[in-house]
């Protein structure tokens, strides 16, 4: 068992260091720079920027440093935003990110397991026509058509809740319910698939046989094997709202790191992008071996080991 | 279930607690910036976002307000017979921590503006100062002692220029010359100009300071009591967000949590321009155009077609040019932009006082698809000139390329323009564009045949805009080399008579149009949402929103 930890623990960090490798030379391969202007940058000019950041030291010695400061967690600094290193816009960005995405993740599974659970025991009536039909919209609709739909409607409108910021508890509930759309209709629909097939399985006609109540039927039996599928998507799932959408954090204009995802691609920001990157895949690293950890706990036939 | 309604309702309210606000009755003024600024360091700066918060918290040698310029930290100046010295005479007064403001502090703060160590992406600037030594000491690794600067005394600052320059006075309004203090520069902490952005270290000496900066969010800007003109100040605190979605802000302002936005979604344009009394268009002082590639094998001649392709030839770029409807296009922008026949656009008085866009006049060059029959003759002249049939040059032209960087706007425009070609000249040009950072490496490097390009003038003066033409100068993307061009750019510069300045510059845009290396589509305007409660607020001519002045009236 222990020996199983080290092992995942090892290759995890091999992970990391060959996503940070590939990051690193695919954003040199791009044409561009940090210091590429609408205006362009003399040249005379540009070389100044680049011996501040040290940009102009051969690719490879760049690389080198860059590894040296990553295996100390010292991510460099942002070659946009002056002062700021990415482990201060990390600092400064997650806690928003976080808690937008733990407020989601809250919402997904609190009320999407239990609407598909409902929707596969009463399958082909009204209610799973009507939650199937809700979790369809909710898949399709991008999240910036939910978000703006939020602000013009909600915010804008009526006046219920405030436009941008989290400056109040009402605040958070446009950019939880938008961030949690897609989600929360996916495993709403994972959910009602995997129950319903679990339900035609043997093991739960036999217990049905045995006069065990239904409520144990399901509760105890069959939820455990149809939470499987709905628990491998959900832990990556967590990784990636917790660390923030550009989507939604532009729309409600919320000072989380999602926007970094992107702008940091646009802007050649090539210390934020490598820094958002490898944090990113850390997170995604962790929730996918939670997630064998689940399994393990929930399904005995699942051993860890290597 | 029960106990996670409960965490969550327990949640909210500690979120509740946390944002209860106290009453408050200061005059609050609610801007949206855009984008959180990269820097609010005057000399590091080298956006408009940054700018427009600088000039909140900054105050240089003089304030520029709707076109005037005022006395800010200079009381007064003089400049000497010859046009080559600029004596400032400073006013006692402090920065905001108290201490008192000198010439010194001028003199630091240009020097480290134009020093390469401090690696200030718009250094650049300093070319067209004029100052003596400046470019040496950007561009060249000269000395900083050999700049011609200097603080005569305390309260006495001097400018030495190598060729008298006109607009040198008015360009101080611009927040790369605004002083800045050592200490407060060198603080510890305060590295890469981040000792403006922290309330504990920053000192200015503008209208306002600096006290709350939450990344990503916002700002929160104090009247500053130690500014010299504090008793015209009218707001106490400035709530800036950076709020970079436009819808989001548009809603913010409907529901009457912003005062003030520096830009609506364009589809929203048309309908305020015609119902809203608080929506304001702005010349904005730049340009919309296509630049020709005159120089397509790079050897920095303009030659002929057999060495830079169909666009040497100055009549079929000429036709191309005429067969445009800019007035469809602006139309179609829909933001009040006006149709562009030369480059200098709307804004720039000569030294008789005129606007220098309206007597300039249009070369020809229609704003409707008046001069269409014209362009069809052209076009059968360039065909001849470039020994080919006209259905030669049509089928030539469709292997050629108009490149522009991903955007909608810029798209519409774009197939806007191929559309007019096809119609009226029978060609259909393939539109290619490539992601900006991109396009921008493609652009100096030559290597395409019609590209998009814009440019905003950084001073007061028509030949901010001309200038990028001349045959060295690295804007120069059509690359034009017209060696009588640069003559005339040179004496407009060289004069201290201001009729010849601009005898110059009008002959330097006559023969510019003459050879159309660039299409002009049309000049930029800026547009603004203000509540009509916010009073007394102003714009510079180049852009920058100045409230120091300004007040609320509920």
């Amino acid at each position: 068992m222990r020996s199983y930890y080290v092992k995942r623990f090892f290759s995890a960090i091999f992970t990391i260091l060959i996503i940070a490798t590939i990051t690193f030379f695919l954003m040199r391969m791009i044409p561009g720079g940090p210091f590429t202007r609408e205006r362009q940058v003399p040249d005379e000019i540009l070389a100044a920027l680049n011996a501040r950041y040290n940009l102009d030291d051969p690719l490879f010695i760049q690389y080198l440093n860059y590894m040296k400061g990553l295996v100390t967690f010292d991510l460099g600094p942002s070659f946009r935003i002056l002062g700021y290193s990415v482990n201060d816009l990390i600092r400064e960005g997650f806690p928003t990110s976080a808690k937008i995405g733990i407020l989601a993740t809250i919402l997904i599974v609190s009320v999407g397991i239990p609407v598909g659970i409902i929707s596969a025991l009463k399958q082909n009536s009204p209610i799973d026509y009507f939650v199937m039909f809700m979790a369809t919209l909710g898949v399709t609709l991008p999240s910036f058509v939910i978000a703006t739909f939020i602000i013009y409607f909600f915010a804008g409108q009526l006046g219920w809740i405030p436009s941008n910021g989290l400056n109040s508890p009402l605040a958070y509930i446009g950019p939880t319910i938008a961030l949690s759309g897609y989600s929360l209709s996916f495993v709403a629909r994972l959910t009602r698939s995997s129950m319903l097939e679990v339900l035609r399985q043997d093991y739960v006609r036999t217990a049905r046989a045995n006069g065990i109540s239904e409520f144990k039927v399901i509760g105890k039996h069959a939820l455990k094997n149809a939470l499987i599928p709905v628990i491998t998507y959900i832990g990556p799932m967590i990784a990636a709202i917790l660390t923030g959408s550009f989507v939604i954090e532009k729309v409600f204009a919320l000072p989380g790191m999602g926007g970094y995802f992107v702008e940091s691609v646009t802007n050649r920001d090539y210390t934020v992008i490598i820094g958002m990157t490898v944090f990113y895949a850390a997170f995604y690293i962790i929730m996918v071996f939670l997630v064998d950890i689940a399994y393990s706990m929930i399904d005995p036939r699942i051993k860890l080991s290597s | 279930m029960k106990k996670l309604l409960l965490v969550l309702v327990s949640f909210v309210l500690v979120l509740g607690l946390g944002a209860c606000k106290k009453a408050n009755e200061d005059i609050v003024f609610n801007w949206n910036i855009g984008a959180d600024p990269a820097t609010l360091d005057p000399s590091l700066n080298g956006a408009s976002d940054g700018g427009d918060v600088i000039n909140q918290t900054f105050e240089g040698l003089v304030r520029e307000i709707n076109g005037v310029v005022q006395p800010g930290i200079a009381e007064s100046w003089e400049v000497s017979g010859d046009g080559r010295t600029v004596t400032f005479h400073l006013r006692e007064s402090n920065w905001s921590d108290g201490t008192p403001l000198t010439a010194d502090d001028f003199v630091y703060a240009w020097k480290r503006g134009m020093d390469p160590a401090t690696a200030s992406e718009y250094s650049w600037i300093w070319e067209y100062t004029n100052v003596v030594g400046a470019n040496d000491a950007v561009y060249n690794g000269g000395s900083l002692d050999d700049v011609g600067i200097t603080a005569i005394d305390d309260y006495t600052f001097e400018v030495q220029l190598i060729n008298p320059t006109a607009y040198f006075v008015s360009l101080m309004a611009f927040y790369h010359f605004m002083p800045v203090k050592q200490s407060a520069v060198e603080a510890a902490g305060g590295e890469d100009g981040l000792w403006a952005k922290d309330p504990e270290l920053v000192v200015s000496n503008g209208p306002f300071v600096l006290t709350e900066y939450n990344i990503g969010e916002g700002l929160v800007l104090e009247r500053n009591p130690e500014y010299w003109n504090a008793d015209v100040v009218g707001i106490d605190v400035i709530q800036g967000k950076f709020i970079d979605d436009e819808s989001t802000a548009y809603a913010a302002y409907n529901a009457g949590d912003l005062d003030f936005i520096p830009s609506v979604p364009s589809a929203e344009v048309p309908i305020l321009i015609a119902e809203s009394d608080e929506f304001y268009v702005f010349p904005l002082l730049g340009t919309y155009y296509y630049s020709f590639n005159m120089d397509k094998d790079g050897d920095g001649v303009n030659e002929g077609y057999d060495q830079d392709g169909l666009f040497s030839n100055a009549t079929l770029r000429t036709a191309l040019s005429m067969s445009i409807d800019r007035e469809a296009i602006c139309e179609a922008a829909g933001a009040g932009q006006v149709p562009a026949a030369g480059f200098v656009p709307p804004g720039f008085l000569d030294n008789e006082g005129n606007d220098f866009f309206l007597t300039a006049g249009t070369y020809g060059v229609a704003a409707d698809d008046s001069a269409y029959a014209a362009a069809v003759t052209l076009f059968a002249q360039a065909a001849s000139e470039l020994g080919m049939t006209v259905a030669a040059l049509q089928a030539e032209l469709e292997t050629q390329e108009l490149l522009y960087n991903t955007s909608e706007g810029h798209q519409m425009i774009a197939e806007m323009v191929q559309e007019m070609w096809a119609s009226n000249l029978g060609f259909t040009m393939p539109l290619a564009n490539q992601e900006w950072a991109v396009f921008q490496d493609t652009r100096s490097a030559g290597d395409f045949e019609i590209a998009r390009g814009g440019w905003l003038t950084d001073y007061m003066d028509p030949s901010g805009l001309l200038s990028i033409f001349g045959s060295t100068n690295s804007y120069n993307d059509p690359n034009y080399y017209n060696a009588a061009f640069d003559t005339l750019l040179a004496e407009s510069q060289a004069t201290t008579d201001a009729a010849v300045h601009f005898d110059k510059l009008y002959a330097a845009q006559e023969m510019f149009i003459g050879d159309m290396p660039i299409i002009p589509i049309y000049h930029y305007t800026d547009t603004m949402l203000v509540k009509d409660y916010v009073e007394g607020w102003a714009r510079s001519v180049l852009g920058s929103v100045d409230f120091s002045q300004a007040t609320i009236n509920k």
